[in-house]
């Protein structure tokens, strides 16, 4: 037992051996970014409770440099989330049989990217009528 | 035979990743990018009286609370399961610190909410 150093293979850095594993490392490490957005807003509204100077601070702090690079970042990850999401939907979801056939991966990834882009445009101009 | 709390976690990551793919986008962009650029919507649309009225209105409330809360769990979740990809052993204390922050995350989202109180108050 005291001579023998079996060989275990080095797991270390092993997403990067293959791009299918970097883009995997990539869509679960979206994960950050989505709290980082739902931790922003959740101090948004911790601060809105607090009253209007708190909330006017923590709306200047919104305004600054660092904070357009933080939300740029932000929003290629969620864009790449809400690409990915779709993408692997056909194998995440159960089957849809239609009229005997099984509905295409395409036709899901699809309708999931158009249903994305409608309510996006929706809530964009429930956006601008609330600000009427 | 205990019944498996997964499904109940699973749940929220899906629901969370769903509404986060369809609007997650397009909410990072009108709150942080085209509010603070004067593009599309004004300038002064997360102006303190606006957004009171949004958190005082059950409907604002509804959709802030689950945006907050479902891309937390959305989040917590899966950071948990990509931590074996990293070489950490997700153990009851990674899962406890995962699920447990999220749901402190929640309840303190829920007690903003209440604070706000709404319009009639």
């Amino acid at each position: 037992m005291s001579g023998r150093r079996p060989y275990v293979r080095p797991m270390r850095g092993w997403w990067r051996r293959d791009p299918f594993f970097v883009r995997y490392m990539i869509r679960e490490a979206t994960a950050v970014l989505v709290v980082a957005y739902a931790v922003a807003l959740l101090v948004g509204l911790v601060r809105l409770a607090q009253g209007e100077a708190a909330y006017d601070a923590w709306l200047a702090a919104q305004r600054t440099p660092l904070a357009l690079i933080f939300y740029v970042v932000l929003l290629a990850g969620f864009l790449y989330h809400s690409f990915t999401w779709f993408e692997i939907m056909p194998k995440t979801m159960p089957m849809i049989v239609v009229r005997g056939k099984s509905l295409g991966p395409r036709v899901i990834t699809g309708a999931g990217l158009g249903a994305a882009v409608a309510a996006s445009l929706l809530l964009l101009l429930l956006a601008r009528d609330f600000a009427r | 035979m205990k019944r498996s709390n997964a499904p109940i976690f699973w749940t929220l990551f899906g629901a969370g990743g769903m509404l986060s793919a369809l609007i997650g986008p397009m909410l990072v962009f009108i709150t942080g990018i085209a509010v603070p650029m004067g593009f599309l919507l004004p300038r002064d649309f997360l102006s303190y009286p606006r957004m009171l009225s949004l958190a005082q209105h059950w409907t604002g409330k509804a959709f802030l609370f689950l945006v907050v809360a479902l891309f937390l769990w959305h989040g917590a979740h899966r950071i948990l399961h990509s931590l074996h990809d990293l070489g950490i052993r997700a153990g009851a204390a990674a899962k406890l610190a995962c699920y447990g922050l999220a749901m402190l995350a929640t309840v303190v989202t829920a007690c903003a909410l209440v604070a706000i109180g709404t319009d009639g108050s």
